[in-house]
């Protein structure tokens, strides 16, 4: 059964307030049948140095990714993953995680990939937790198993590839990356390794809102009126608007894709996952460099 | 003779092949564990590197703000200081590694460290490649430290 909706009143501005849930709101909740409460980070022993009691660790480079392939977990290694985890099909989980909820909004993404029907994000993260002085432990829980059916993946809403993006060249696109990725001086994230992509810049049309533009100080979300100054006011951006967002792998803009989606209400916005070290290093696609996004090539005159 | 399935501890120092040893020694999982102790164990930073990252290297591959300090003493031999976050646990569990592994060896010696010697701790599944490159960075900031260290040395 899915507990009830966090009724906060900054949440209740946002086109889908029951996708997120607030510390205080969680910590009243704690160890209640029904939930899980999820860690992801970007750092993979984070959540063993002491973690939100009762918790457990989704690592995204080990667990959601498939190990062969560029590609997610397919529909029965997602199954045995959230058995592993002790989620069922009508689980309310609650994913949290560091640098203000990037890695945790990525998993958000996937489990939406797989539509598990309640998933939330937990407003400021793991940051918020700590600062407010919330208990955490080591302790690891061992959940029993269960019977998460198998659901095959979906990619059509919520996720572009190469091609939908060559299709879509002159759409509305957003580029989350820093802007010295986005205008080509750099390939990677400032203080980031170097992940091995040939060229600089970004896709034609596509304009930057650098992710962390959606994050308050105390990391949490800014509030809705904030949001629409940045995507709809600044950038032009309509609910209705089909957007793609990308990064550098796919997990910034999830969390961007989390903040149209979830926060706006935009109705369609996929992300492109492959981002950009798959399109600087593909043969022949267009790139714009510059601080401007950049003119589209006309189609077909590749 | 490379040993396939086992541990490949050739050509390390045998405090080296110890530590790629205990890796081995325990499952997958475990290997997290461990590299957490090492995140747990590293020493703090002397007094007078406290507080003075400038005074130190920025591992520039890591994803955490991670600063290292090779010091060589009179009889060649290399004193290891690490700074890193509490909340970059595995950036630390390397820099843990590294120290207890190299400190106390000669500048010779930590030149001589295999290029492969974080691969070989079997973190690859449960870390991931990319993760693991942070750790071959401080290794090569280490040994980078003591080629200058040995170079100003000659011109003295």
């Amino acid at each position: 059964m899915a507990l009830p909706h966090d009724p906060d009143p900054k949440l209740a501005e946002y086109a889908h307030p029951e996708r997120l849930v607030t510390t205080g709101w969680l910590a009243e909740r704690l160890g209640t049948p029904g939930l899980v409460v999820v860690e992801s980070d970007e750092d993979v022993l984070l959540y063993d140095t002491g973690h939100i009691p009762g918790s457990v660790k989704v690592d995204w480079h080990t667990e959601l990714n498939d190990t062969v392939t560029r590609d997610y977990l397919d529909g029965a290694g997602f199954a045995r993953l959230m058995s592993a985890k002790g989620i069922g099909r009508d689980t309310t989980v609650v994913i949290y995680g560091d640098k203000n909820n990037w890695w945790a909004a990525y998993a958000l993404w996937v489990f939406t990939l797989f539509g598990h029907p309640d998933v939330r994000l937990l407003d400021g993260g793991r940051t918020k937790w700590i600062e407010e002085g919330r208990e955490l432990t080591r302790d690891v829980p061992q959940p029993g198993p269960t019977d998460y059916p198998v659901v095959e993946r979906d990619d059509s809403a919520i996720r572009a590839f190469k091609d939908d993006v060559l299709t879509h060249l002159g759409g509305a696109m957003v580029d989350v990356r820093s802007p010295q990725e986005y205008t080509g001086e750099r390939t990677h994230m400032p203080d980031y390794p170097q992940e091995g992509t040939l060229r600089g810049g970004h896709i034609p049309g596509a304009q930057s809102v650098p992710w962390a533009r959606a994050a308050a100080e105390d990391g949490t979300f800014k509030p809705r009126a904030e949001l629409e100054a940045i995507y709809q006011q600044e950038k032009g951006l309509s609910p209705d608007d089909d957007v793609i967002a990308y990064c550098r792998i796919g997990e910034r803009s999830s969390h961007t894709w989390f903040v149209l989606t979830h926060l706006l209400g935009f109705s369609k916005v996929r992300n492109y996952d492959g981002s950009w070290t798959e399109w600087g290093n593909t043969v022949r696609v267009p790139i714009a460099v510059g601080e401007e996004p950049g003119t589209v090539p006309a189609k077909g005159g590749k | 003779m490379v040993n396939l399935t086992g541990p490949d501890t050739e050509g390390l120092s045998p405090k080296l092949a110890e530590i790629v040893e205990e890796f081995h020694a325990v499952s997958e999982r475990d290997r997290l564990k461990l590299l957490l102790e090492y995140s747990d164990g590293l020493p703090p930073l002397p007094a007078h590197l406290e507080g003075h990252p400038e005074l130190m290297e920025q591992v520039e591959e890591c994803q955490s703000p991670v600063f290292v300090s090779v010091e060589l003493d009179g009889e060649d031999r290399a004193h290891l200081h690490f700074s890193a976050p509490q909340e970059a646990p595995t950036t630390r569990g390397f820099a843990g590694v590294l120290r207890e592994g190299l400190h106390g060896m000669s500048g010779k010696e930590v030149l001589d460290v295999p290029e492969d010697f974080c691969a070989r701790l079997g973190l690859m599944q449960a870390i991931s490649p990319l993760r693991l490159r942070g750790m071959t960075g401080m290794l090569g900031r280490v040994k980078r430290q003591v080629r200058a260290a040995h170079a100003a040395a000659q011109v003295q």
